[in-house]
């Protein structure tokens, strides 16, 4: 590390923004630092960042943050109150519960959906991908046919059956949104490697001697990780939508779970009357979606320049 | 699957393969689809026979009586192996035979053709309504990029794809329907001409209006308007999206450069010659959406309590009754098949590069 | 005789994260009915000055001038309608590559009758008679059977050829070519120049040939402006230009290989950062 390197703000910047590196980590981090410029240059996607650090900290701290518990409700004094009633500042439910409390709490199985799915598929979509690319011939064609079937079935159907077959519940929610998920990261991944398998630096990599398996691990996959960390943020949007349509079928988590699609659905039979039960869930969703594809666009167009140039 | 088949019929060198390329393209692409169907099958019966512990019970349900369980039984050849059972589902697929709905009685099949001409009827006004909006505000963004229209066009869409369709759907019937009265619910049709109107296609629209029944026309268009705005609204969001994409790169190619330097007015070089080009993976954009609008109906249908195949998967979901899920399940994903076919047919009469000469 | 195109004081830059970057700066020249050169390496702004004569810079781009005119019309504060109503009619444009310049969804024919359309009146049988004429003129065999054809359906040469019937087609006075051959194949490159040259002297018309290839553009043309990183380093009768005295001219001309003899080692071209002064 250069010693003019730490010292003053604008010193580290200067030492981030240098055209010449004198380390692979100097150049690293500068690399990380220009795409960090890019992002927070977008205004949008700074508000979608802002939009998910705070679910990941409502989520965290929900037992601190939430004024009633998100289960019990006073079913005598506070049936179907409205927003901004004292004590309840987005009113409360048929059964007394405090919306906002219930929000709060709803913040923790949404973004475990989110996380589940995302580790349960990524990495499967990845190595499918990778291997069917880099491999090519009769295990491509397998790989892709297979991929192609899935991808044939609309997304939120398949689940449905799924979840019908399964059983509703949470888990079987994500088992079958996970199931749904993985074919277009496979597509993609495909199309990545298969730009980079005949590039000169693989053969390198090749004449020197490394195995398949470590040229698809150390050298294809990073190639293939920005679009598909791309991919699954603005995919995360998606997959919370379709949770919580589960939920709003009575296919998702179930009662008296604070999942914000089956309060939608709870709701509903107040809309004409006490329109805010159905509508505050909804809104939730909206904004934790909105972030994640907010987030998802501006990282897009940070992570390939040449793309947001159009 | 279009790009292994537009590859194997565009090249083309000597004139004995010229003759029979075309051939050998058409006979792989009859096999992609073919394997897909197939697939799907394999998708559904794994749902059907292979998760539930009992699939007699998952199909009649748990208060059936044991002489039923055991003709059931009988029926879906559960005592075979199960590969001679796959051959079984398959070959009652191919019939049309999706079994018996345990919710309605009928036959899956017959239910299914009853439901899903509604279904078409609103996600093709949702599609007509989404491109015909969806197309000039994308064209508008790309041509103002970067300028406040640009912004707002982007933020429709971004919103479009974040919001629970079903919830905007509620929230539409509050306002619409009950606090401004201006569109009708539920159904398709109101009650004064349900008995009266007798649609011969399944598509009350158009039937209506073909019979000259104004009236019924009317009721039928305060009735779909809704639901179909709602559909349309996403797949605006989709269409806008990929259309500025797509605009911008077209505008960015030396021939746009060449357009100008001709003389050619913005309007001329925007729509003629961008947009023309821009159609070309257009069209395989929107006939994505309107798949995805088959699919979105299931909740949209379930909100506007619409007599079509979503709703009908949705209220045999809530009954158990896996027959008429699965049946509307596979119909829906052959229909994506069907609708991927046509683009890639589509794709080619635009694209003059993938003409055979 | 007044000059047909007044360029002075030229210059072009656009806004970047570092500041303003200069592209072209200073650059001088008139036009009459004749051929001029315009040679530099890539990035030397020659063709960015081109675009600038046609109004076609990218909208990132300032431009500026003491003076721009064509004919007698002052390009810069000339509306954007009467610019168009030039383009295509009076100063036309050919461009490098018809893979990437002719409209691919777009007949070769329909292409060529737009261009008179957008600027006469006329029908659209005589339209594709005109086409049809000039599609011969720039020694297409087959009119009648190119006219249907779409853009990857023919050679780069044929391509080229129809461009070029593309662009002069409404008679304008001034081309500007910007390296027309360049994307060619070396057998087709002196086909098309043959016909590019016989329709510029018979028509009696300008032209500005932009090029990077400096024995071409002085067999071509009766004067070469050589461009060094956005400046005209030197301005030269292409018959003079043995006795060139810039320094990067005659590095230039250095370049070319002289056919048998074996020069060790090959010259590098000098490029001092005070000519970019």
């Amino acid at each position: 590390m250069s010693e003019a390197g730490i010292g003053s703000g604008q010193g580290t910047r200067a030492w981030l923004l240098s055209e010449y590196p004198a380390s692979r980590m100097q150049a690293r981090l500068g690399r990380a630092y220009a795409t960090w410029l890019r992002f927070a240059a977008n205004r949008l996607a700074v508000v979608g960042l802002a939009i998910l650090i705070a679910l990941v900290l409502v989520a965290t701290f929900a037992g601190v943050l939430a004024p009633h518990s998100p289960y019990a409700g006073d079913l005598a004094g506070a049936r179907l109150l409205p927003p901004l009633s004292p004590g309840h500042l987005l009113g409360t439910d048929d059964q007394g519960r405090d919306i906002l409390s219930r929000l709060i709490y709803g913040s923790r199985l949404t973004l475990a959906v989110v996380l589940m799915v995302a580790v349960l598929t990524a990495p499967v979509g990845l190595l499918v991908g990778t291997v069917a690319g880099y491999a090519g011939g009769i295990i491509d064609t397998a790989l892709m046919r297979v991929t192609d079937i899935f991808l044939a079935f609309p997304k939120l159907v398949l689940a449905l059956a799924l979840v019908a077959a399964l059983g509703p519940g949470i888990e079987n929610a994500v088992i079958a949104i996970a199931i749904t998920s993985w074919p277009p990261y496979a597509r993609m991944a495909r199309a990545e490697t298969l730009a980079v398998r005949h590039a000169d630096y693989i053969d390198a990599i090749r004449l020197m001697g490394a195995s398949p398996l470590r040229i698809v691990l150390r050298h294809v996959m990073p190639m293939c990780l920005s679009s598909l960390i791309v991919r699954v943020t603005l995919d995360m949007a998606g997959i919370i939508l379709i949770a919580a349509g589960l939920g709003f079928l009575g296919l998702g988590a179930q009662p008296p779970a604070p999942e914000w699609g089956a309060m939608i659905a709870s709701g509903r039979r107040f809309i004409l009357d006490q329109w805010w039960v159905a509508t505050m869930p909804g809104m939730a969703i909206l904004i934790v979606s909105l972030g994640f594809n907010l987030v998802g666009d501006g990282l897009r167009d940070a992570l390939d320049p040449r793309e947001a140039e159009r | 699957m279009s790009p292994t088949v537009a590859a194997a019929s565009r090249t083309g060198s000597r004139p004995a393969a010229r003759l029979w390329r075309p051939l050998l393209g058409l006979i792989r692409f009859a096999a992609v689809v073919a394997t897909t169907f197939l697939g799907l099958l394999a998708v559904t019966f794994f749902i059907g026979r292979v998760i539930p512990v009992d699939p007699v019970l998952a199909v009649l349900g748990d208060r059936a009586p044991a002489s039923a369980m055991e003709r059931v039984r009988e029926e879906m050849g559960l005592n075979l192996p199960l590969w001679q059972q796959f051959v079984l589902y398959v070959r009652q697929a191919l019939s049309g035979d999706f079994g018996t709905s345990v919710l309605t009685t009928n036959a899956v099949m017959d239910d299914i053709r009853r439901v899903f001409p509604a279904t078409i009827e609103l996600a093709t006004l949702g599609t007509l309504i989404g491109t015909g909006l969806g197309v000039p505000l994308g064209v508008l963004a790309a041509v103002k990029r970067g300028s406040l229209t640009d912004q707002i066009v982007r933020v429709i869409g971004l919103v479009g794809y974040s919001v629970p369709i079903f919830w905007l759907a509620l929230l539409s019937l509050l306002i619409f329907y009950a606090r401004l009265g201006w569109v009708a619910y539920p159904g398709r049709i109101g009650v004064a001409f349900e008995y009266s109107f007798t649609s011969t296609t399944g598509l009350y629209l158009l039937d209506a209006l073909w019979q000259g029944e104004w009236e019924v026309a009317w009721d039928v268009f305060r009735h779909i308007i809704l639901p179909a705005s709602l559909l349309g609204y996403f797949s605006l969001a989709y269409i806008s999206r990929m259309t500025r994409s797509f605009m911008l790169n077209e505008l960015g190619q030396e021939y746009i450069v060449a357009a100008r330097a001709k003389g050619l007015s913005e309007a001329r070089i925007i729509w003629c010659h961008a947009l023309r080009n821009a159609a070309v993976p257009l069209v395989t954009v929107i006939a994505l959406s309107y798949a995805n609008l088959l699919e979105g109906s299931v909740l949209t249908e379930t909100v506007f309590s619409w007599p079509g195949l979503g709703l009908y998967i949705t209220n045999s979901l809530q009954n158990a009754d896996m027959n008429a899920v699965l049946g509307g399940t596979l119909v829906i994903g052959a229909t994506f098949i069907g609708i991927n076919l046509l683009s890639d047919l589509l794709y080619r009469l635009l694209d003059p590069r993938t003409h055979a000469r | 005789m007044t000059p047909m195109l007044t360029v002075e004081d030229l210059a072009i830059s656009f806004a970047t994260r570092t500041g303003r970057f200069e592209a072209v700066r200073g650059v001088s020249f008139t036009l009459g009915r004749e051929r001029l050169g315009i040679v530099g390496e890539s990035g030397s702004g020659k063709s960015l000055t081109g675009r600038a004569i046609m109004g076609l810079t990218p909208p990132s781009a300032d431009v500026t001038a003491r003076r721009l005119a064509f004919d007698g019309i002052d390009l810069l504060t000339a509306p954007p309608a009467q610019r168009r109503a030039l383009r295509g009619a009076r100063l036309s444009m050919v461009l490098q590559d018809p893979k990437y310049s002719l409209d691919p969804v777009m007949s070769i024919g329909r292409q060529i009758v737009e261009t008179l359309r957008t600027h006469e009146r006329v029908s659209r049988r005589e339209a594709r008679e005109r086409a049809l004429d000039m599609l011969a003129a720039v020694q297409i065999e087959n009119p009648a059977r190119v006219f249907d054809l779409y853009p990857h359906e023919v050679s780069g040469g044929m391509g080229q050829r129809a461009m070029i019937a593309m662009m002069l087609i409404a008679n304008p006075e001034l081309l500007i070519a910007d390296e027309p051959t360049s994307a060619l194949d070396v057998t087709v490159q002196l086909e098309v120049l043959g016909i590019l040259d016989r329709l510029v002297t018979d028509r009696g018309m300008g032209l500005i040939f932009i090029s990077h290839d400096l024995r071409l553009v002085s067999s071509f043309c009766d004067r070469v402006l050589v461009m060094y990183a956005g400046r005209v380093v030197e301005e030269i009768a292409a018959a003079e230009l043995a006795h060139a005295r810039h320094p990067y001219t005659r590095g230039l001309l250095a370049c070319v290989p002289v056919p048998g003899h074996d020069r060790h080692p090959l010259p590098v071209l000098d490029r001092r950062p005070e000519w970019r002064l």
